[in-house]
C-alpha cells in the first residue's frame, strides 16, 4: 500500500504520463467548474435574501470571497511546487509552478477589482491602506515579480527555477507584509475594516460562497492542467511521444 | 602551497570592491545626486509650506534614499559576470556566501554610506525638526543594510538575464516595504513625540535575521544564475 | 604511463552528457585523466568544448552521467581549490593592475610556496606592466595577466578554454612550457583549442567531442 503510492506518483512526475492523466481529467474538471459556478451564482444572486444592511450589494462577495482564497490558494501551490522544483529538479514542478503565477495573478487581480468595487458603497471609497488589502496588492505585485522573472531569462528551466526561488522568498514576505501594515495602521489609526463583522453568516449565503469555493478550486485545475499541457509540449518538443503525438493529429 | 584563511580572503574582496569603487568614484556621486535633486523637487511640487513639508520630510528622504539605492543596485554583479570575475569567485574553495556577503558590505559602503551622510541635509531641505534627525539617521542605519542585503539576493536572481532595471523594482517593492513602514513610522513616532524604539527594535531584528541569511540566499541565487 | 594507468584516475567521465532545454549539446562522453597527463579537446565551434569545461569547473549541473574526482562522485566540495578554471572571460577587473588582480586570486585561493607575484608577472612576461590598469594593455597582454595565475595558484587539475588565442608565438610557447612543467609535477590538465598544439611531454590524450 505504502510502496505503489510514490511509485504512482513518480510515474505521474513523468510528463507524458502526467500528459495524459491531465487530458483525461481537464473536460471534466472544466465541466464541474461550470456546473458548480453557475449552481453558486443562482443560489447567490437569485436565491440568498438580501443583507439587512448592505442590500443587494454584498452579493459581490459570491466572486470576491472565492477568488480571494483562490489567490492565496494557488500562491501556496506555487510555493509547494517551487521548493519541489528547487530540491529534487522535477521539470514538472517547475511547469505547475510557472503555470500556477498567471491564474493566481488573475484571481488576486479579480479579489482587487471586486474588493474596490465593493468599497465603494460600503466605505464610501475605492481603496483603504487595510493590512488585508495591501498584502492582496502585494501579492499581485509578487506574482507579476515571478511571472516577470521567469520571462526574462533565455533559457525557460533556468526561469523557472530563479522564479520558483523568488516564489519561495514571496511566501516569507507576505506575512511579514501583513504584520507590518497592521503596525503601520495603528500608528496611523487608519480605518480598520472588518469584512463580515460578528455575525454570522445564515447557511441561505453560506451554500452559495462554498460551492463557488469549490468550482474556482475546478477551474483552477483544469486551467491548470491546460496550460501544463501546453507546456509539456514545447519543452519536450524534441522527445519522441511529444512526435508520436503530432503525427496523430497529422492522421486525424 | 598556502591556502588563505578566510579572514583574508574576506579582506581581499572587501579590499578589491573598494578599490574598484574608488577608481570610478564619479559612479559613487550619481546616487547622492540622485537624492538632492528629487529631495529639491519636493517643495517645488507641494509648495514651501513648512508644516506640509515637516510633515512628508522623513517619508520623502527614505523613499528618496531607497530609489537612490535601487538605481545602483543594478550594477552589484553585472561587471563581474560580463568580466568572469564572479565564476573565478564561484570556484574559489571559499564559502561563497561569506564572499557575497562582503561583496554586499562594499556595496553598502560605496552607496548608502554616502547618501546616509547627506542625509541630514535631505531632511534640512524639508525642515525636519533637528531632534528627529537622529532618529532618521538611526533609522536609516538600519534599514538601507536590509535593503542592499534583500536586493543583492534579487539582483543575483536577474543576473542570467539581459535587462533587469524595472523588473528589479517590481521584484523589490513587495521585499522592502516592510523597511519603509518600519523606518517612516519610527521617524513619524519620534516627531509626534511618541516612542520610536519599538519599530526600530523590528528593523533591527529584521537586519540581524537577513545578515544571516540574505547572503546564503544570495549565493544559491547566484548559482542558479550562472547554471545557464 | 602504465603505472599511472592503474592508479586511481583524477577525474573520470562515465557516459557524460548536458541537456540544454532537453537538446543534449554533446554526445555522451567516457574519458579519464590521469595525474600527469594532459587532454586536448577537440571539436568544431559548437561542439559543447566549453560546455565540458564549465561543467567539469562545476559552473553546470551534470546533465547525464557520472563524474568522478579521485575515483568519489564529484560534488561541489570534494574539489575546491583543486581545479584552476581559465575561460573565455579571463576573470581581471580592468580598472585594476594585473599585479592588483594576482593579489585578489591569491587571497580567494592562496598561493604555491615559494612563489610570489612580482615573480609571476616577470615570468609572464609582463614587467613594466605590473602597474598599468588592465584595461590598457593589449588582448595578448590581458590573456598573459590571466595567465599568470596558473603559475601563481595551486591546482592540480587546469581546465583551459582557448589558452592560445591572442597570443604570440612566444606566448605560445610559454603555455606548452607551463603545460609541461605541471604535468611534469604530477598535475593534469585539459585544454581545448582549435589550433595545433605542439606538446613535447609525450603523446597528449586526445577527447574528441560530436554535437
Amino acid at each position: 500500500m505504502s510502496s505503489w503510492i510514490p511509485l504512482w506518483l513518480h510515474k505521474l512526475g513523468s510528463p507524458p504520463t502526467f500528459y495524459r492523466f491531465a487530458g483525461t481529467l481537464r473536460p471534466w474538471a472544466m465541466g464541474l467548474a461550470l456546473l458548480l459556478g453557475a449552481i453558486a451564482l443562482y443560489g447567490g444572486l437569485v436565491l440568498a435574501p438580501a443583507d439587512y444592511q448592505q442590500g443587494d450589494a454584498y452579493r459581490i462577495i459570491f466572486i470576491h470571497v472565492p477568488s480571494a482564497w483562490m489567490s492565496m490558494f494557488i500562491y501556496a501551490v506555487m510555493g509547494v511546487a517551487s521548493f519541489i522544483a528547487l530540491v529534487w529538479r522535477i521539470k514538472l514542478a517547475e511547469v505547475v509552478a510557472m503555470e500556477s503565477a498567471p491564474i493566481g495573478a488573475a484571481f488576486t487581480f479579480i479579489t482587487l477589482v471586486t474588493g474596490s468595487l465593493w468599497g465603494k458603497p460600503m466605505w464610501g471609497t475605492w481603496w483603504t491602506w487595510d493590512a488585508r488589502l495591501t498584502s492582496e496588492l502585494v501579492l499581485l505585485f509578487l506574482y507579476l515579480g515571478v511571472i516577470g522573472l521567469y520571462h526574462a531569462f533565455e533559457d525557460r528551466r533556468q526561469g523557472a527555477r530563479a522564479a520558483a526561488f523568488l516564489a519561495i522568498i514571496g511566501i516569507i514576505n507576505v506575512p511579514i507584509v501583513h504584520f507590518s501594515v497592521n503596525w503601520w495602521n495603528t500608528l496611523h489609526q487608519g480605518s480598520t475594516v472588518n469584512i463580515f463583522g460578528k455575525s454570522k453568516m445564515s447557511w441561505d449565503m453560506l451554500w452559495p460562497l462554498l460551492t463557488m469555493m469549490l468550482a474556482t478550486k475546478f477551474y483552477y485545475v483544469a486551467s491548470l492542467f491546460n496550460r501544463v499541457r501546453t507546456d509539456l509540449l514545447a519543452l519536450e518538443g524534441g522527445k519522441d511521444w511529444v512526435r508520436k503525438i503530432a503525427e496523430d493529429e497529422a492522421k486525424s | 602551497m598556502n591556502r588563505p584563511g578566510v579572514a583574508t580572503a574576506c579582506a581581499a574582496m572587501l579590499r578589491r570592491d573598494l578599490t574598484l569603487a574608488w577608481r570610478r568614484r564619479g559612479d559613487i556621486a550619481m546616487p547622492v545626486l540622485y537624492a538632492l535633486i528629487v529631495t529639491m523637487l519636493f517643495p517645488f511640487a507641494l509648495g514651501p509650506e513648512d508644516t506640509l513639508l515637516q510633515r512628508i520630510a522623513g517619508g520623502v528622504v527614505l523613499v528618496t534614499v531607497l530609489l537612490a539605492m535601487l538605481l545602483a543596485l543594478d550594477a552589484m554583479f553585472s561587471s563581474d559576470i560580463e568580466d568572469g570575475s564572479l565564476e573565478q569567485l564561484v570556484l574559489a574553495p571559499q564559502p561563497l556566501a561569506l564572499m557575497l556577503g562582503m561583496k554586499i558590505l562594499a556595496h553598502w559602503l560605496t552607496t548608502a554610506l554616502p547618501l546616509i551622510v547627506i542625509a541630514p541635509l535631505l531632511a534640512a531641505m524639508l525642515h525636519l525638526p533637528g531632534a528627529v534627525i537622529p532618529v532618521l539617521l538611526l533609522a536609516l542605519l538600519l534599514a538601507t543594510p536590509l535593503l542592499s542585503l534583500l536586493g543583492a539576493v534579487l539582483v543575483a536572481l536577474t543576473a542570467g538575464t539581459r535587462r533587469s532595471g524595472m523588473l528589479l523594482a517590481l521584484m523589490l517593492l513587495p521585499l522592502c516595504m516592510p523597511a519603509v513602514i518600519f523606518a517612516a513610522g519610527a521617524v513619524a513616532a519620534a516627531q509626534q513625540g511618541l516612542p520610536w524604539l519599538a519599530p526600530i527594535a523590528w528593523l533591527a531584528a529584521a537586519l540581524v535575521l537577513a545578515v544571516v541569511l540574505a547572503p546564503l540566499a544570495c549565493a544559491a541565487a547566484l548559482r542558479i544564475a550562472l547554471d545557464a | 604511463m602504465t603505472a599511472a594507468n592503474t592508479a586511481v584516475p583524477l577525474l573520470e567521465a562515465r557516459a557524460l552528457s548536458f541537456l540544454r532545454q532537453d537538446e543534449p549539446v554533446f554526445a555522451p562522453l567516457d574519458f579519464q585523466l590521469h595525474a600527469g597527463e594532459l587532454a586536448l579537446v577537440e571539436g568544431d565551434n559548437g561542439s559543447g568544448k566549453t560546455t565540458l569545461l564549465r561543467i567539469l569547473a562545476g559552473l553546470l549541473h551534470v546533465g547525464e552521467g557520472e563524474l568522478h574526482w579521485r575515483g568519489e562522485p564529484m560534488q561541489r566540495d570534494t574539489c575546491t581549490g583543486e581545479i584552476l578554471f581559465l575561460g573565455h572571460q579571463l576573470g581581471l577587473k580592468a580598472d585594476l593592475s594585473p599585479r592588483e588582480n594576482l593579489r585578489i586570486a591569491a587571497g580567494l585561493f592562496g598561493c604555491r610556496d615559494g612563489i610570489g607575484v612580482a615573480m609571476v608577472l616577470d615570468r609572464i612576461g609582463l614587467r613594466g606592466y605590473e602597474d598599468e590598469p588592465v584595461r590598457r594593455l593589449s588582448a595578448g597582454q590581458k590573456k598573459r595577466a590571466a595567465l599568470a595565475r596558473l603559475l601563481l595558484l595551486p591546482a592540480t587539475l587546469w581546465l583551459l578554454d582557448e589558452p592560445y588565442a591572442n597570443l604570440d608565438r612566444i606566448g605560445i610557447a610559454l603555455v606548452n612550457q607551463l603545460l609541461e612543467t605541471h604535468t611534469a609535477a604530477g598535475g593534469a590538465a585539459l585544454v581545448t583549442s582549435h589550433g595545433a598544439v605542439s606538446f613535447h611531454g609525450g603523446e597528449p590524450r586526445h577527447i574528441r567531442m560530436h554535437a
